[in-house]
């Protein structure tokens, strides 16, 4: 009951603090009606609509990820990135905006002008997008600042704490996600100086969430058992249920960063959709070929690869590129997972870095080399069309990306260390994160052993040995 | 007819895999592993929905039983203890019984016969 108390009390300081800032932008004139006529109705609508359709992105994801983890853990994972829809949300309104999109301090930050978004409004900022509220591009870019933290939660899946989440994840968000936005959307930011292309977020979503997710899962460990006890998807229809959403939201993530309902998006939309199904295809076909079945959780994953991969590349690249950058990724991506994963033995529980971070990088690359400045003249040519240094700028970009968040990840969860348990012990493990750290379970009666309800046999990537393990139904 | 003996241990599901390696080990080949709740000196957890606290007293558990007549009763036994004993409340327990008999339904073999493997 006191610690009931205590919340409220801390809700209540918190909003006492932020009202000065609520009501300080009174002053700013509501939109006059000439401004209406530089506002275009049919960009704003496609803007607000592409908003609506990243935001089911991320419960999207939760589904994903959470049909792919033991029945013990399946709460806890979807809660990880639904709660971040809550986090994010605020923190964008906030501060994350502000640091992202603001006025530009030496090209590396935003400065605090937009705090609690105070002087952003309902006219348009020609910086950013001429022909829609400002309020639409705030909006339209906050799902993309909620998602990208809830990418990360797969490479930790089923072991870290709740508190811990959400401390990484609101510090991660303002001091790696925040930044690297700024320096590759924002006016100044000096990626975008440099000629970096990324259309849709390749480097800002993808690169950024995998490679600090192989960080944490390098950090955090590996599983309690993992390698030697079962370690089922629980419940792969919701896991294709997710991929399917994603894929559907992912059109209004890449087609709606074209902030304009025009031929520019169509593209964006179409090439999204060929990247998307050649992956799936590619990926389920490699695998066939390994493995010798082809999976529906291969389908599944394959068709987040392509999406990830044609992200940077949607606005800049023709339809039949979009075809080779999804085949290709398909396929690496599943190498990356199947092999290399084991290979390097770390645990990436649901492959955060394997699809985000590889499929990311491929596709942040893949653009310097198809890039084509005759489906968009704001674009440039890449190496296929002549202008190899296009290659090296992606190049740099990526780089660049890697680096600052392996760099940030680490010292971000070294300093939470110090405060908080970062990971549930082996008897929270294996009670599973759901009664450990909620106190609920997603299923009245569940399998207690391999989270899946068929007996089976795996066939191990690495050595082609046929193990059989028990589960319970 | 040898004497048959079956033998029930009751533990942690994530005890599972670890203890069927080590009775395959010693040469039990044959087992029925079923999951139960159950409870002992364990007191369960509380989960809480809307506010309002369940306390679930009964505690997952996983049952293995199997049948033996040749491998030595102590030696399953022992094994089993090995591996459950985690020194904290709720290992589990180890029930021993004698059985009357046993038959193999594909072939009607009776007794020791019906629980060897042909093989």
């Amino acid at each position: 009951m006191k610690k009931g108390w205590t919340i409220l009390i801390l809700c209540l300081l918190f909003s006492a603090i932020i009202l000065p800032v609520a009501f300080a932008d009174e002053a700013t004139p509501v939109a006059a009606v000439a401004d209406a006529a530089k506002v275009d109705t049919g960009d704003t609508a496609f803007v607000l609509v592409s908003a609506a359709l990243v935001m089911l992105m991320t419960p999207g994801l939760a589904f994903f990820y959470g049909g792919m983890v033991r029945t013990k853990n399946a709460l806890s994972t979807i809660m990880q990135s639904f709660i971040i829809v809550g986090l994010i949300s605020v923190q964008w309104v906030l501060l994350g905006y502000t640091l992202a999109f603001g006025p530009d301090v030496n090209h590396l930050i935003g400065n605090l002008d937009w705090l609690g978004l105070v002087g952003v409004g309902m006219d348009p900022n020609a910086d950013y997008a001429a022909t829609i509220p400002h309020y639409a591009f705030v909006v339209f870019q906050a799902m993309f600042a909620v998602i990208t933290p809830a990418l990360i939660t797969g490479s930790f899946a089923e072991r870290m704490k709740f508190p811990a989440f959400v401390i990484f994840t609101l510090v991660w968000a303002t001091l790696v996600y925040d930044p690297v936005a700024h320096w590759v959307w924002g006016t100044g930011g000096w990626l975008r100086e440099l000629g970096v292309l990324d259309f849709a977020g390749g480097t800002v979503v993808h690169i950024l969430s995998g490679v600090s997710g192989l960080v944490v899962a390098l950090m955090i460990g590996k599983r309690r058992g993992y390698g030697r006890d079962i370690m089922l998807p629980h419940h792969l229809p919701m896991t294709v249920l997710g991929a399917a959403l994603l894929w559907f939201g992912w059109f209004g993530f890449n087609a709606g960063s074209a902030l304009s309902a025009n031929g520019l998006a169509a593209l964006a939309f179409l090439v999204t959709n060929t990247a998307a199904a050649a992956a799936a295809l590619s990926w389920t076909l490699t695998e066939w070929f390994v493995h010798g079945k082809p999976t529906v959780l291969g389908a599944a994953s394959g068709c987040v690869a392509g999406l990830v991969a044609i992200t940077p590349a949607s606005g800049f690249v023709t339809p039949l590129s979009s075809i080779i950058i999804g085949l290709v990724s398909g396929s690496l991506c599943f190498f990356a997972v199947s092999i290399a994963k084991a290979k390097l033995g770390y645990d990436d529980a649901l492959d955060a870095f394997g699809v985000h971070g590889v499929g990311g990088t491929w596709g942040a690359l893949a653009t310097g080399l198809f890039a084509t400045s005759a489906v968009n003249p704001a674009g440039a040519d890449g190496l296929f069309y002549g202008n190899g240094a296009q290659f090296f700028i992606q190049f740099e970009g990526v780089a660049v990306s890697w680096v600052f968040a392996a760099v940030m990840t680490f010292i971000i969860l070294k300093g939470i260390g110090l405060f908080v348990t970062l990971r549930a012990d082996d008897k929270e493990e294996i009670v599973g994160l759901d009664i450990s750290e909620h106190g609920e379970r997603g299923y009245a009666y569940q399998d207690l052993v391999g989270g899946s309800a068929i007996p089976f046999a795996v066939q191990s990537a690495q050595d082609e040995q046929v193990v059989a393990k028990t589960t319970l139904a | 007819m040898r004497k048959l003996t079956k033998i029930e241990i009751i533990t942690r599901p994530s005890k599972l895999e670890e203890l069927k390696e080590a009775l395959n080990a010693i040469g039990v080949a044959g087992m029925t592993v079923t999951q139960v709740f159950g409870c002992g000196l364990t007191k369960g957890h509380q989960e809480i929905y809307r506010g309002k606290a369940y306390n679930i007293n009964l505690v997952p558990n996983i049952k293995l039983e199997t049948v033996i007549c040749e491998i030595p009763v102590e030696l399953v036994v022992e094994t089993a203890k090995r591996i459950c004993r985690t020194g904290e409340v709720g290992d589990g327990k180890i029930f021993v019984y004698s059985l009357d008999n046993a038959v193999r339904i594909r072939t009607g073999e009776e007794g020791d016969i019906a629980i060897i493997d042909p093989d």
